[in-house]
């Protein structure tokens, strides 16, 4: 199983890591022609507003198709880029999850934080990583909510999307990146 | 749901946000208009500051923290990170910084240094802190003192790469030589490193610091960008190769051909970090990119003039 991680900027190494730990190769994407070679996609932290920059019109047009049509995982920015709506301020994307998403919602770097909370994936509480988050506002018809904070998702699936306003990459905890592995796995059979 | 206050989940927090800096710019900026141009550009963060190290060079003077007025400006207009300097000791100034709620303040012997012998207690603040080194012992020292990023020193306000890429070099080859030793070996070289065993082991093992490692100082072309990242840097300063021209005369952005000039090159290193090893792309950015610094070269500065020396 081949799992791309978008390198343009950001934190492409964690998830790198976290992925190799778990038994995927890696390839680190860069260029238009590398979406051919993967089974799923990791678009990672990091900025945003940089990610669609440094992008470009064809690599735009590339991971545009791959999202629409593969599995894919976005973390913090990388929910951003897979929203359908974007606040704070408006930015486009690439309009595959039905949510609303808003930047920087909780504040500042001062205002980053690491919680603990329930969710879907067994009875051990769940640590979130909070860096600069963006808050899920609404969420779609059919978008599963995996984990909150307070009222606010911050961890949803639609099929075989995902995508987490925390950095599960930065936690020793495994089993997000295992879910989104498997979720791979049963598409690409 | 809880709070997670266990002892490294402030390290990890701010060492967090420099993860998702890495394979990007942050460019110096000294006014609202120069941070849209940056976040325009791609920066992944920029650095609120009132003068770039060029001009400081051509001025003198004694140089401090940014206007609190002009730091909140530059954070109210773009949406990415804002960073801000404080003097080497001045934990007053810090502590200002992270008031007004910078997201990385910078540490920097670019500024006055306020203290002769020591350094912020960088622990004691939630704002994350970077702080230059030209070697792994000063690395560590920053580290232990509670930086959470490094950035190698090379010489600021030259648009000069020599000794970005000299103590770029020197960190990479001290750290592999730990890779080798002997626990005996280690405690020898943790003495003269002047750094704690502990942090020597740890990078012996990783061969790595433990906080990302990026470079500043004299970068002034896509060129330079990519030699730093091929050089082992994680992520790029850009200080006054962007916005000035040469000397202390920063360009125009009122003016159309400047401002463009000034988008070209912020353009090109942004693309450049991101792409460092792809001579193919580096030689399409090179080509677009209109102008740069003129330069000071490092070897025509006296030694007492040096920036980088500040710190201990």
């Amino acid at each position: 199983m081949r799992i791309g991680v978008l390198a343009l900027q950001g934190d492409f190494d964690a998830h790198r890591r976290r992925l190799e730990e778990l038994s995927a190769e890696v390839v680190l994407v860069r260029k238009p022609g590398q979406f051919d070679e993967i089974d799923g996609l990791v678009i990672p932290g990091g900025e945003s507003s940089t990610f669609l920059k440094l992008l470009g019109e064809s690599t735009f047009q590339a991971l545009n198709k791959f999202v629409h049509t593969k599995p894919t995982f976005g973390t913090c920015a990388g929910a951003i880029l897979l929203a359908k709506q974007v606040e704070n301020p408006h930015q486009p994307g690439l309009d595959v999850l039905d949510i609303t998403i808003r930047r920087n919602a909780y504040g500042r770097q001062i205002d980053s934080a690491i919680l603990e909370a329930a969710s879907s994936f067994g009875d051990e509480p769940l640590e979130m990583v909070f860096i600069r988050a963006p808050r899920i506002e609404r969420v779609g018809e059919g978008v599963e909510v995996l984990a909150k904070r307070g009222d606010h998702p911050v961890l949803v699936r639609k099929g075989r999307v995902m995508a987490a306003t925390f950095h599960p990459e930065l936690s020793p905890d495994p089993r997000v990146h295992g879910a989104f592995l498997e979720l791979v796995k049963n598409g690409t059979k | 749901m809880s709070e997670n206050n266990g002892n490294n989940s402030s390290l990890r927090l701010k060492t967090g946000l420099a993860e998702m800096l890495k394979g990007g710019v942050i460019m110096d900026v000294m006014s609202v208009a120069q941070a849209e141009v940056a976040e325009k550009a791609g920066a992944a963060a920029v650095m609120a500051l009132e003068r770039v190290p060029a001009i400081i060079r051509a001025e003198g003077g004694v140089s401090r923290m940014a206007s609190p007025k002009l730091i909140r400006e530059i954070m109210s207009v773009v949406s990415i990170p804002v960073m801000a300097k404080c003097r080497i000791g001045h934990f007053a100034e810090a502590q200002v910084l992270q008031e007004i709620g910078v997201d990385y303040i910078d540490e920097s012997e670019v500024l006055t240094p306020a203290d002769e012998e020591h350094h912020v207690d960088k622990h004691a603040f939630k704002t994350p802190f970077v702080c230059g080194a030209r070697n792994l012992g000063e690395a560590l020292r920053r580290i232990v003192e509670g930086a959470a990023m490094i950035r190698t020193k090379g010489e600021a306000g030259t648009g000069d790469v020599i000794h970005a890429v000299k103590h770029m070099r020197q960190i990479v080859k001290e750290m592999k030589q730990l890779t080798v030793m002997s626990d005996q070996e280690l405690f020898a070289a943790a003495k003269n490193h002047q750094a704690p065993y502990e942090l020597v082991r740890m990078v012996a093992k990783a061969g790595k610091l433990p906080v990302p490692n990026f470079s500043a100082g004299g970068i002034a072309t896509p060129a330079d960008a990519s030699l730093m990242m091929q050089l082992g840097a994680e992520a790029v300063f850009v200080g006054s190769g962007i916005f000035m021209k040469g000397g202390a005369t920063p360009l125009d952005l009122s003016v159309p051909k400047e401002r463009e000039e000034a988008e070209s090159r912020a353009r090109a290193i942004v693309i450049a970090t991101t792409h460092y090893d792809d001579a193919k792309i580096m030689a399409e950015v090179s080509e677009q990119m209109t102008g740069a610094m003129k330069g000071l070269a490092v070897g025509a500065i006296e030694e007492k003039d040096l920036l980088q020396t500040r710190g201990w």
